[in-house]
């Protein structure tokens, strides 16, 4: 049988920060060989079978939850789903014990999304399971932005050298933090535009160019990722009116007419239509947004399988 | 590990495959129904050349697919690290379809097992054989070739090396001692 090239460093996915560019493209490469598995007549293969997978869902979500469990179904392993509503947790346990009670069960991995970041991170340097960062706040989603370079090197057929503009509600997003460090140490150009109260400051330390405008944005860009202005996030508005910010923010077939030809746009979803993104443009043919979701089952399929396997005992 | 013996040279490799197409030929009386599948990743090249033949033959192309096995090894929660996923590539359904699983080497056996169980998610063949390059014999499961290139007994400890053109620049088959 063949040998193996590349493995990943540790046993846990906290975020895409700590990966290098070899992890990332071993991803990558993998998911392509999982995208096929999820268009055969039979779309299930045994390399997960006998493994348990946790999925602790902390904080709500749908697309990201639905996606991992078809991806763990998918590779045959075993699933439990553990949501806070409902659980132990209103009656007041704490994170660290929800864990050590489920760890009894001897999961073999555990799916986190929580509010807090850093919550995957506690997990991971507590229990024996493989961690999985499904979102921990304002912090990484390192899923979505392995996703995300998968569609832009599906579509343009790399990152290095890629103009990607990313707009929107930067402030509050962990999607924008893991796509940054994932885009940068591809090689990508990566352009950030929001009204000043969505930019953090120092910002441009991560290595990224900070323009004041969408239309600047647009300039020169071959992706522009839109992203959702989080009011669950937002204590008060941090601009005027959702109005306002469509104004001025709010991608429109319009403001798309100076884009270059072929610039494709992307969404982490769940879209605001009419707040960051027209529904022309959403539904229009510059979008990838439904492709990006369907290849969030084969990222995080390659992701399962490349923490699942037995660990090399250094 | 050290050459210890050179098994086939280019020459003697193309004449081996030459053969093997002509066997699958005559098992099948034609090409009709018949499906070339190469298992990842020295079968790919070797099934793509018995293709080739068959279609020089019979002056008519026989469909050629290649299919990936990692997902299906028997040993995937004992070795890391996890070893690398490529996609397989059908051309068409393989229903109703002679299957001929083409590789290198014929060894344990397990590559085979695992190749027969990922064909099998993509449908029902009307009949699956194996065509092996060279077998080394060392059974470990109920498993034989139908078309061989060459058989050549081997001790435990030695390592056959096939090199394809395609993938490693030249045509030849060694014999390695670990």
């Amino acid at each position: 049988m063949r040998a193996e090239t590349s493995s990943l460093k540790s046993k846990d996915l906290l975020g895409i920060e700590p990966l290098s560019p070899d992890e990332i493209t071993l991803i990558l490469d993998t998911a392509e060989g999982f995208k096929e598995v999820s268009e055969r007549p039979v779309k299930k293969v045994p390399a997960l079978r006998g493994q348990l997978v946790i999925n602790l869902f902390m904080e709500a979500s749908t697309r990201t939850r639905v996606s991992f469990e078809i991806a763990e179904k998918r590779l045959s392993a075993d699933t439990l789903n553990f949501a806070a509503a409902g659980s132990a947790v209103e009656k007041g346990e704490t994170l660290i014990d929800t864990a050590q009670n489920l760890m009894a069960m001897a999961p073999d991995m555990i799916v986190i999304r929580h509010k807090y970041p850093g919550a995957p991170k506690m997990l991971a340097e507590r229990l024996p399971a493989s961690i999985i960062n499904a979102g921990d706040g304002a912090h990484e989603h390192p899923t979505q932005a392995l996703l995300d370079a998968f569609t832009i090197r599906e579509r343009l057929g790399r990152l290095a050298g890629v103009n990607v503009s990313i707009v929107g509600d930067i402030a509050h997003s962990r999607v924008v933090r893991s796509n940054i460090h994932l885009l940068t140490k591809m090689g990508a150009k990566v352009t950030l535009a929001a009204p000043p109260s969505l930019m953090p400051v120092e910002v441009e330390r991560m290595g990224v160019r900070v323009v004041s405008s969408l239309d600047a944005a647009i300039d020169g860009a071959d992706v522009i990722m839109m992203l959702r202005i989080q009011l669950e996030r937002q204590g008060k508005l941090s601009f005027p009116s959702l109005r306002e910010y469509y104004n001025t923010f709010g991608l429109t077939p319009d403001r798309l007419r100076r884009a270059k030809e072929g610039v494709i746009v992307m969404h982490p979803g769940p879209i605001n239509r009419g707040v960051e993104i027209a529904s022309d443009v959403a539904d229009g043919p510059w979008s990838v947004i439904l492709n990006q979701v369907t290849n969030g089952v084969a990222v995080r399929m390659a992701v399962l399988y490349l923490l699942g396997g037995a660990h090399s005992t250094e | 590990m050290n050459v210890k013996k050179r098994l086939l040279d280019g020459a003697r490799m193309t004449r081996a495959i030459r053969r093997m197409a002509i066997e699958i030929l005559e098992k099948n009386r034609g090409t009709q129904d018949l499906m070339i599948v190469g298992i990842r990743s020295r079968g790919v090249p070797i099934a793509e050349r018995i293709a080739k033949e068959i279609e020089e033959m019979e002056a008519h192309p026989v469909p050629f697919g290649i299919i990936d096995i990692t997902l299906y090894r028997d040993d995937l929660t004992t070795i890391a690290p996890q070893p690398v996923v490529k996609p397989t590539k059908l051309p068409e359904p393989i229903d109703d379809k002679i299957v001929v699983l083409v590789d290198d080497v014929l060894y344990t056996g397990r590559t085979v097992r695992a190749a027969l169980d990922a064909l099998i998610d993509f449908g029902r063949p009307k009949s699956v054989m194996l065509a092996v390059l060279i077998d080394r014999g060392h059974r470990e499961l109920p498993i034989h070739a139908d078309v061989i290139g060459k058989t050549v007994p081997t001790d435990a400890n030695e390592v056959i090396k096939v090199k394809m053109a395609e993938t490693d620049g030249e045509d030849e088959v060694l014999i390695m001692e670990k």
